[in-house]
């Protein structure tokens, strides 16, 4: 018999180390994983806000900067949340490190609950930074704010699964970065977060309707603000249906290993 | 009844059409050191990662410590320990804080004075703080050692743990398998120095091109299959073989004063110097020389390289 007792097993343990060891991943390359985007929105803000914000005006009763704000902040909480999951899982698939995973008893929810938390938090932390970088250009009139912190966890948890898809279907960094060059950002910048699709032509309003980020969007916006294209509930329906879909995507790949294991 | 370790039955897998493991079978008693050999590309990876879980089981099932690996993988997998082949590290963290996140991923508490014992056993605690990126590839192969047992596992897999590593990190290494096996581990390992073979395991396979060509203890392995040569020198020089010899696999030398014979694992050498001394031959001296594992290793391999 084994000298060495058997230790204990702690069925959450897992689930709660996998989630630490992401988040201090990219606390640990904070210089990219946080300021860069914040640097980036910081950018964003300058030119809208103090530049150009208070020149053109696309919604009456509020400064460009007041209606940019929304989606910028929600560009970064998209855009943090989906890199944050699939850098790092792309990266330990091709550097072979996943097998550290796969030989243990992480569950394939656990698995999918640690990498999406750990985007969440990321993406929101952005969000909440340019958020508050936001309020030295404009002041927003935060009209529902629990459906606006509601839509941001959404987007993130979303955005998540997204980013575990394309690490899995990703063959290399050229494709990786597909995703987020050609999917990711004409869909942020074709839905919304610059211009109210009401003053497009009937043609491409009627096609925004198709850009799943634009429901994102001006539901952010319709919580921060107090108006949008689309009732917030519209919007929080179709986005709550996008992301049950991904999710259930992500979690049939990770159920299955698929291109995990061989 | 001791449940087996290991029990692996009828296990096959297939890579595009090609059989990388063929119907293999065999088990492993706790507390065993086990040696799975064969040459590059026999399977032996392939089955050890279809233990481990890193691989789907293409037919056959596997048993660990009576739990399938397939139904009960959550406890399989706490069961095992499993060191890759090839270097697998995270070049994020530290061997400190790895080594931390590993137990957890295992569900196991740390456990700072099992931690510490493995730091100090693989000679690690000099780079504990150092980020992976910055060791060098034997210290990469301690901390997979370290990070292999770091949830205590009752059974050690060792894909072949010593490729290119130095020799007293074999040393080190070879101790301490000794030490956790004493101490209830079983062990399951494959390697290329057939020598380290030998001397660690109680009984070995050998694989190759996915099936198991021999399976036995070691002592059995070497015994029935080993032969042993012999040298015979002799004080005046003999220019022609002697008929009843040749069936010995006799062969003499340019100079005519040394004649090698080879015994199979049945002929006792007291037979063959009684025929010597009737045939009378001026011997002076004799060296006998027994075949080792390696031997043994290419003679199995080569016969099965015939193999389509």
């Amino acid at each position: 018999m084994n000298q060495r007792q058997e230790p204990p097993f702690i069925t959450w343990l897992p689930f709660y180390t996998l989630l630490q060891k992401e988040i201090r991943r990219f606390l640990r390359v904070a210089s990219q994983t946080l300021v860069t985007p914040v640097i980036t929105a910081s950018l964003y803000l300058f030119i809208f806000g103090a530049t150009l914000g208070e020149r053109i005006s696309v919604l009456p009763g509020f400064s460009y900067a007041q209606f940019v704000i929304p989606g910028l902040i929600l560009m970064g909480v998209i855009n943090n949340s989906f890199s944050n999951v699939a850098s790092s899982l792309f990266m330990s698939r091709y550097l072979g490190n996943i097998v550290d995973l796969l030989v243990t008893p992480v569950t394939p929810t656990q698995f999918i609950m640690a990498y999406t938390l750990a985007a969440m938090l990321r993406g929101l932390g952005v969000g909440l930074v340019v958020w508050m970088i936001s309020c030295l250009f404009a002041t927003l009139p935060w009209a529902h704010p629990l459906a606006a912190i509601a839509m941001a966890i959404l987007a993130s948890f979303l955005f998540a699964q997204f980013g575990i898809i394309a690490a899995i279907h990703a063959d290399n960094f050229d494709s990786l970065s597909m995703y987020t060059n050609f999917i990711i950002l004409p869909l942020i910048y074709l839905g919304g977060v610059f211009y109210p699709i009401s003053i497009l032509p009937p043609l491409w309003a009627k096609l925004s309707h198709l850009n799943p980020l634009f429901y994102m969007i001006d539901g952010f916006r319709y919580a921060l603000l107090g108006v949008g294209d689309l009732t917030f509930l519209v919007s929080f329906g179709v986005v709550s249906i996008m992301a049950l879909v991904l999710f259930c995507w992500s979690a049939i790949l990770i159920a299955r290993s698929y291109r995990l294991r061989n | 009844m001791t449940l087996p370790a290991l029990a692996i039955k009828n296990l096959s897998k297939e890579y595009d059409g090609t059989l990388a493991v063929n119907n293999i079978s065999f088990t492993i008693e706790p507390g065993e050191i086990f040696g799975l050999l064969g040459p590059n590309g026999a399977g032996k990876s392939t089955a050890i990662n279809m233990i481990g879980g890193v691989s789907r089981i293409g037919t056959g099932s596997i048993e660990i410590f009576g739990f399938d690996n397939q139904r009960d993988s959550r406890t399989t997998r706490r069961l095992v320990g499993l060191m890759h082949q090839e270097i697998v590290i995270d070049n994020f963290f530290s061997i400190d804080q790895a080594l931390r996140f590993h137990a957890g991923y295992y569900g196991v508490r740390d456990d700072a004075a099992w931690r510490q014992r493995l730091v100090d056993r693989l000679g690690l605690k000099p780079h504990l703080h150092k980020v992976m990126i910055k060791l060098s590839g034997g210290m990469k192969r301690r901390f997979m050692i370290a990070k292999a047992l770091i949830h205590k596992p009752q059974l050690l897999i060792l894909d072949e743990p010593t490729a290119g590593v130095d020799v007293e990190l074999r040393h080190t290494l070879w101790d301490f398998v000794r030490e956790i096996n004493q101490q209830g581990t079983t062990i399951l390992l494959t390697t290329h120095y057939l020598e380290e073979a030998e001397q660690m395991c109680d009984r070995i396979a050998i694989m190759n091109h996915g099936d198991i060509i021999a399976l036995e203890s070691t002592e059995t392995l070497l015994k029935k299959l080993g032969t042993r040569s012999i040298l015979v020198h002799l004080q005046t020089p003999i220019k022609e073989l002697p008929d009843n010899l040749c069936c010995q696999g006799a062969e003499l030398d340019d100079t005519g004063t040394s004649l090698h014979l080879t015994l199979s694992a049945s002929q006792s050498a007291g037979d063959l110097l009684k025929r010597l001394c009737e045939i009378g031959l001026p011997i002076t001296d004799i060296e006998t020389r027994k075949a080792g594992l390696e031997e043994i290793f290419l003679q199995l391999t080569q016969a099965g390289r015939a193999k389509p």
